[in-house]
């Protein structure tokens, strides 16, 4: 029986526009607060794995450069917006293998003003002659002539899809769940943006693919976010403090999307993450109705409903009735990214998935201050990267 | 095998050739325009690109099969902010094609949340969208609402 591992240190820095910072102090940052939080150094890691999507390359090794080089194995990773929470597992399964007692996962991008993303196509070749290309045969772009490759589009649909399977969905509706979390957002004072809109503000503003506008849409920005992991053999061996403010990892999954009919259409998000979370769930030893709070993958207002469903917070089927009823509202009965999710506190896209880790153990530790959710004991943290893949952890309150 | 072919179109007493292409290969513009998958043999799965395998049950043989032209829209969106170069706004869909979910644009209306729902019964079109320099005609595709 593999040991347990634990979260010992955790950390992410200030999401927003850092342009005085590179991806490699970025993420050094992260790294440092992380080794400084949990008590202990480089000296103590066995293992390094560093996400980054939209960087050169390589950042592991150029984040030792800054923070301590000490030989230890480094895998770079990457892994769309799952990037962070694929470090993280990479840890996690080095440390279970116990190919080593701690290891060090951080996830960093730099994304300000990145504005759209996906879509566009290849561009036109020379001579201006129609030549077939591609796995499609296609002799110009298809993005706008077959539909959308844009993120706001393709999670659009996904909403409606939603929407035409079990009904209930409106604009004002996923209107109302980015209200939400932009309320949230401020009593974050990490998150990107903290502003409260109103719903008149949210459904007016700039559409973007509807029904998405503008504000419901995951904020690009900068940041990093960076955990150490220990096994819980060498965490008992610690001082009593840090085995205090140390937090159970029950679940740790990645997934991948299994071959359904229309996914080649449109990407299926949903049959990975209910299978994440129904392995995490089994793994944990709870269910959805023991949560104390979610930080899921709201990369856009009509992800998030989606995902009510797919991480079973409710009956299938019945995502507009979770919401209607208030329930992912912060003092509901399953708070729903209490953090300002994406579309608030924003999405430095591989440092998303170590960033959520750290608001539920934030909690989990009752260090959350104004926005603490009282008494939070149990947590989970969800991820989603389109091809796709998607990671879900539950973690828990120290008994110590 | 050449994907493009020739069409004659008689203009009164003056006889012109035009040649055109589809837009993507899984178009097929002849006799009717429709288009069409590579259907795994073994476990029917369907691609619309070419697959080294399938990505259901990992066989290796394929076989072309038509795609009904009408369908009804199980999702869409209307996009309103796209990469430079690509027109806006335009709608974007997927619809359930006789159980093979396709992917394509809403044409023939304005697109509108208005104009534009869930479960609403479309059919395949094909448009010109443009010539290249030796004269050749590229053809596009997209759903039109169907009459009532």
């Amino acid at each position: 029986m593999a040991d347990n591992v634990w979260i010992l240190g955790i950390t992410m820095t200030k999401f927003g526009k850092h342009t005085d910072k590179d991806i490699v102090d970025l993420a050094s940052e992260a790294a440092m607060g992380a080794l400084a939080d949990g008590g202990v150094t480089m000296a103590d890691m066995g293992v390094l794995a560093a996400g980054n999507l939209m960087g050169p390359g390589g950042v592991g090794q150029q984040i030792q450069k800054q923070i301590g080089q000490t030989g230890i194995p480094v895998f770079n990773v990457s892994n769309a917006c799952a990037t962070g929470a694929t470090a993280l597992r990479t840890v996690i399964m080095a440390v279970k293998a116990g190919e080593c007692d701690m290891g060090l996962a951080v996830g960093v991008e730099k994304l300000a003003g990145a504005g759209l993303l996906g879509g566009g196509g290849r561009a036109k070749t020379d001579g201006n002659v129609w030549e077939p290309k591609g796995r499609y045969g296609a002799v110009t772009t298809t993005d706008g002539r077959i539909g959308t490759d844009t993120m706001p589009g393709t999670f659009a649909q996904i909403g409606m899809e939603y929407g035409h399977k079990y009904g209930g969905t409106s604009f004002e509706l996923f209107a109302k769940i980015s209200e939400k979390n932009h309320a949230h957002s401020t009593l974050n004072p990490l998150a990107a943006y903290s502003k409260r809109f109103t719903l008149e503000e949210i459904m007016g503003d700039m559409m973007i693919a509807y029904p998405n506008t503008r504000p419901m849409c995951s904020a690009n920005c900068d940041g990093a976010a960076a955990a150490v992991v220990v096994s819980e053999t060498k965490l008992r061996t610690l001082s009593l403090e840090q085995q205090r403010r140390a937090v159970k990892v029950s679940a740790s999954v990645l997934t991948s999307d299994p071959y359904q009919e229309a996914c080649q259409i449109l990407p299926d998000v949903n049959t990975l993450t209910r299978n994440a979370a129904r392995q995490a769930y089994e793994q944990a030893g709870v269910g959805p109705e023991d949560l104390d709070l979610v930080e899921l993958h709201d990369c856009f207002a009509t992800a998030e409903l989606v995902h009510y469903d797919n991480l079973m917070l409710c009956p299938e089927g019945g995502a507009v009735d979770f919401f209607n009823s208030g329930a992912p509202w912060r003092d509901g009965a399953t708070p729903v990214n209490v953090s300002g999710g994406l579309q608030s506190k924003g999405h430095p896209i591989s440092a998303t998935g170590i960033a959520n880790i750290w608001e539920i153990c934030h909690h989990l530790r009752g260090e959350a201050g104004d926005r603490q959710i009282e008494g939070a004991k149990v947590g989970l943290a969800h991820v989603i990267g389109l091809g796709s893949a998607c990671g879900v952890h539950v973690l828990e309150k120290s008994a110590a | 095998m050449s994907r493009a072919f020739t069409d004659l179109i008689t203009v009164g007493a003056v006889t012109d050739t035009v040649t055109r292409v589809p837009l993507v290969d899984y178009l097929v513009l002849d006799p009717e325009p429709h288009l069409a998958a590579n259907q795994c043999t073994s476990c029917g799965a369907r691609f619309f690109d070419r697959r080294n395998a399938c990505a259901a049950c990992f066989a290796t043989s394929f076989e072309k099969v038509d795609i009904p032209t009408s369908g009804i829209v199980r999702a869409f969106t209307i996009v309103t902010f796209a990469a430079p170069g690509v027109p806006v706004p335009f709608a974007s869909a997927v619809i359930d094609a006789g159980g093979t979910s396709v992917r394509g644009n809403i044409v023939g209306v304005e697109p509108t949340p208005e104009n534009i729902s869930l479960g609403m019964r479309v059919r395949l079109t094909t448009f010109p969208i443009g010539s290249d320099d030796n004269g050749t005609e590229a053809v596009g595709f997209g759903f039109e609402p169907e009459p009532a």
